[in-house]
């Protein structure tokens, strides 16, 4: 009676010691990746400072939970489901292939702790792994090459089809997988024939169907395939180690890293260059990335961990507006242009301008900061400050279309991108039916506990004056004490900064924090959430701000303010969730705890909101940027509301409701849609 | 090629709301701010390309008040190498002769290959680049729109009315007066004007251009301004009033009615 002979005593043609290939294969596998991975540092140690040492404990509530819990994967569904089970198999895997290599060199290894009961149920686990991740392959290439959903498609001018290399990686896969469970198959079945003991094998599992159909097989053949087995187990496997380097499969590597460097704070923009104050600022020689090694280390790792999975582009309103603009491809061209500067051997070329080389200017001022690609990203990908920081380039080197030159020019000249005189940003009190009712302190004057910050579109804007009128009413009717900086306030300077005019926003923000100070409030509140989210998140040592919606809410919460009845009740409401009050912030629940708290109001959800709302068309220097684009996104967004059935948009941001009021005109549904800012219902209906 | 760019600082007619002061003779100038005159803005932008493509240097030039130079600044931190400013109380007032007289005595001081200014400044009477032409006797087209350099000489595309292009070949040195849309003038940001904020800007007076004050300024002007005022309103315009359909609706009817359609 004899046992299977493993690869670590095995002899080919009976003289040649296996496992000489046994140790050649993992020492020259090892030797190349680490070669690979040097190669692939390389542009990362050139690139600029990025600090991600700090929030440790977020971060690794980060990893837990998007990277060892995968939970951004469900969130599409199927293949969700198919990536958990891979990457599950894979972790479980992980140790079985370990082990598998040293079994090569000393036969029957285990790891140490493996060889009682844990190891028992180990194997059944990774059995039931291996059969899983086997299954989940195949649905995966179905969905690929056959069922080919839409996201994954490559425009012509992006490239080639990228699904050759993602089948090709599944067959490697399944290659891993069942090459495992025949070399385990064929000697469980060697054994049987031995011993005629039936060895317990997890049932259904793969292993455990080999076995079933190798029970006949001779005592020769399952010796050679055992060995044969292990041998492309091992081949594969190092080969498979290499290649993910070379493409979208670089993420199985990087992606624990890209997810714990991951942005911890929402609504804020990365500072010029980490470790440069901003008094050095002007010592600066060059602004913002121009060149592929002016990006940050942590946004070439985005670019390396990319697994091409489309969901960025999916989420993302200027891609589906057809604005010159696709996420994804943000990404898969810079990743290409640093597999190409930086090549596997050879010498490294020299960068060119970005946004000649591979990006369009269009491509780059199209984007409204939205922030749907990053809410999405499995991987932790940012695109927000790759955008802020290629516009700062682009600024720097005078790159601003015409259409955008004026508004930054009056927002310097004036503090408000309509170039309207500073003595007229407080007229919006003086119209005579809401002058009658309501005094607006000046705190130039007048003291009180609360600012009203208006901002340039709500103190200018004829039509969006009305929500300033709102806001004060409400602000009165609730009885807070509050009062405006009247010429003394400036434009946030919200998208001053996002559209790269770094200096200019400093300005702004010096002028603002100054009169802020001067006022002596103790807090602040606005009803715009691009005012909100600058003096929250890019201003400092403020008192603290809330959004009018937050106030509302908290006040009938307290029973400080009660609502009276729905005034329409046979109308249908449905909430837009603004960019910056929501997924920049996380203001999600307030306003609609308001609305709801109208009795008979009948508010329906669309498809897409919270965390997944589809930007308007941004707001801010974005009301001036003049796109191409196929459709507007507020057309978009407005023909969602009507497929949910609503007939009224709720918004709580002046630029939604300049986007969608637009939208809706041009959509042609007047009188069947209709949008309505949240201080003006709420106003409306207040005791 | 030497080119010089003569540019002038005026309040900005996008961020400004003019209003008459209480004498009636001039605009209300109290809240007024000031930027460089568009046409000159696309006159340096074009020397630039020029100069980009074909070597030389740029020099912008302005006959103003102290607070001129901040034009200058914003057109050097655009680009443009030099700056001089062209300053004295004996300037102030100029009329368009007087202007180019001025900007003469500074531009035969050195050698230029190229002299550009706007084709009009707001406020103006686009007269300065055709009087300054005349008086430096060197060839000028107006209402440049297209600049090739070949060799010594240039091809000048001119706007016509009708929307028609003309094509001159032009021998250099010679005076062009640029129309706005030639070329996309580039951003300048703050940060730009903070980079030449500490450049020295020489400043020339009459004594230093040799210029007699009694021919330049108000003592030179040989045309006055007598009066100025914001027109009334006459009749013959008419508000459409209704939805937009209607509107265009009413539009056709009018058109119709004429004989436009």
């Amino acid at each position: 009676m004899t046992s299977i002979i493993g690869p670590a005593s095995f002899k080919f043609f009976g003289a040649l010691p296996a496992v000489i290939l046994s140790f050649i294969i993992p020492v020259v596998g090892v030797g190349i990746f680490a070669y690979i991975m040097a190669r692939r540092i390389a542009p990362l140690v050139r690139a600029n400072p990025d600090s991600r040492f700090d929030n440790i404990p977020q971060r690794l509530m980060n990893l837990i939970t998007v990277w060892l819990g995968q939970i951004r994967q469900p969130r599409y569904m199927l293949a969700g489901v198919i990536h958990i089970v891979i990457f599950a198999g894979f972790l479980v895997l992980s140790i079985r292939s370990t082990s598998l290599v040293i079994i090569g060199m000393s036969d029957g290894f285990v790891l140490p702790g493996f060889d009682g009961g844990l190891g028992m149920v180990y194997n059944v686990f990774k059995d039931y792994a291996a059969t899983f991740v086997l299954i989940a392959c195949i649905a995966a290439a179905v969905r690929r090459g056959i069922i080919k959903p839409k996201r994954y498609a490559v425009p012509e001018k992006y490239g080639k089809d990228h699904t050759a290399e993602a089948v090709f990686v599944l067959g490697i896969i399944s290659t891993l997988m069942i090459s495992e469970s025949l070399f385990e198959a064929s000697e469980i079945a060697f054994a049987a024939q031995q011993t005629g003991e039936a060895h317990f094998i997890a049932p259904l599992t793969l292993t455990w169907m080999f076995t079933g159909m190798l029970s006949g097989a001779s005592l020769g053949f399952l010796q050679g395939m055992h060995i044969l087995m292990y041998y492309v187990h091992d081949l594969t496997f190092f080969f498979f180690l290499c290649f993910l380097p070379l493409g979208k499969h670089f993420h199985v590597i990087t992606s624990i890293f890209n997810v714990f460097f991951m942005r911890v704070k929402k609504g804020n923009i990365k500072p010029i260059q980490y470790g440069i104050t901003e008094e050095e600022l002007d010592e600066l020689e060059s602004f913002g990335v121009k060149k592929l090694e002016d990006f940050t280390w942590k946004h070439m790792l985005d670019f390396y961990s990319c697994a091409d999975c489309g969901r960025c582009s999916d989420q993302c309103p200027a891609n589906a507006a057809g604005r010159p603009l696709s996420p994804r491809f943000i990404t898969i061209k810079a990743r290409d242009l640093m597999f190409k500067n930086y090549p596997l051997s050879g010498e490294i070329y020299k960068s060119e301008m970005l946004v000649e080389d591979i990006y369009e200017e269009d491509e780059i001022w199209s984007c409204t900061t939205c922030g749907a690609c990053e809410q999405e990203c499995p991987l932790g990908i940012e695109y927000i400050d790759k955008m802020v920081d290629l516009r700062r380039g682009m600024v720097d080197e005078g790159m601003v279309p015409q259409s955008l030159q004026k508004p930054l020019k009056a927002l310097e000249k004036r503090g408000n991108p309509y170039g309207m005189m500073e003595k007229k940003r407080a007229d919006w009190t003086k119209e005579e039916a809401f002058a009658a009712k309501y005094e607006v302190k000046d705190l130039a004057k007048d003291d009180a506990s609360t600012l009203y910050f208006v901002d340039s579109i709500s103190s200018y804007d004829d039509n969006i004056q009305e929500i300033a009128r709102r806001t004060a009413a409400i602000l009165t009717k609730s009885g807070v004490d509050y009062g405006i900086l009247g010429k003394k306030e400036k434009d946030s300077g919200n998208e001053v900064m996002r559209f790269g005019e770094e200096m200019l926003f400093q300005d702004l923000r010096e002028q603002n924090t100054d009169a802020i100070m001067d006022s002596g409030v103790s807090q602040i509140v606005t009803a715009d959430p691009h005012a909100y989210n600058a003096l929250k998140n890019d201003y400092t040592g403020l008192p603290p701000v809330r959004h009018i919606s937050q106030v509302i809410a908290e006040k009938i919460a307290k029973n400080e303010v009660s609502l009276k009845p729905c005034s329409t009740p046979d109308k249908v409401f449905c909430y837009h969730d603004p960019c910056y009050l929501g997924r920049h912030n996380g203001v999600y629940e307030d306003p609609r705890s308001a609305l709801d708290a109208i009795d008979g109001l009948t508010r329906v959800e669309l498809e897409r909101s919270r965390d997944r709302s589809f930007c308007c068309g941004g707001g801010g220097l974005m009301l001036f940027y003049e796109p191409e684009e196929e459709t507007r996104m507020g057309v978009i967004r407005v023909n969602m509301a009507a497929e949910a059935g609503a007939n009224v948009i709720v918004t709580a941001c002046p630029f939604c409701l300049v986007n969608i009021q637009d939208a809706i005109k041009v959509a042609g549904m007047e009188g069947k849609m209709e949008a309505l800012d949240f201080t003006e219902l709420i106003e409306q209906h207040l005791k | 090629m030497e080119i010089l760019v003569c540019v002038k600082r005026v309040p900005d007619t996008a961020e400004n709301e003019f209003e008459l002061n209480s004498a009636g003779n001039d605009l209300d100038r109290d809240d007024l701010v000031y930027s460089v005159n568009e046409w000159d803005n696309y006159a340096v932008e074009e020397a630039i390309q020029i100069v980009d493509e074909h070597g030389g240097s740029v020099t912008v030039v302005t006959v103003g008040d102290d607070e001129a130079e901040e034009v200058l600044r914003r057109e050097m931190a655009m680009g443009a190498n030099n700056g001089v400013l062209l300053c004295d109380d004996a300037f102030e007032n100029s009329d368009g002769k007087g202007i180019a007289t001025i900007l003469k005595a500074e531009i035969e001081k050195g050698k230029y290959d190229l002299i550009l200014t706007g084709a009009q400044a707001d406020e103006g009477a686009g007269q300065v680049g055709g009087m300054l032409a005349a008086m430096l006797d060197l060839p000028y087209a107006s209402l440049v729109n297209k600049i090739e350099v070949k060799g010594d000489s240039l091809v000048v595309g001119r706007e016509i009315e009708g929307g028609n292009q003309e094509m001159n070949e032009m021998a250099l040195p010679c005076v062009l007066s640029i129309q706005t849309g030639i070329n996309e003038p580039r951003y300048v940001g703050i940060r730009g004007i903070r980079k030449v904020a500490k450049v020295e800007i020489p400043e020339k007076s009459a004594d230093d251009l040799g210029i007699d004050a009694a021919t330049v300024g108000e003592a030179g002007a040989k045309t006055q301004r007598v009066d100025y005022f914001v027109p009334e309103l006459g009749d013959g315009a008419e508000m459409l009033e209704g939805s937009t359909d209607e509107i265009i609706e009413k539009l056709i009817e009018k058109l119709k009615a004429k004989g436009g359609l």
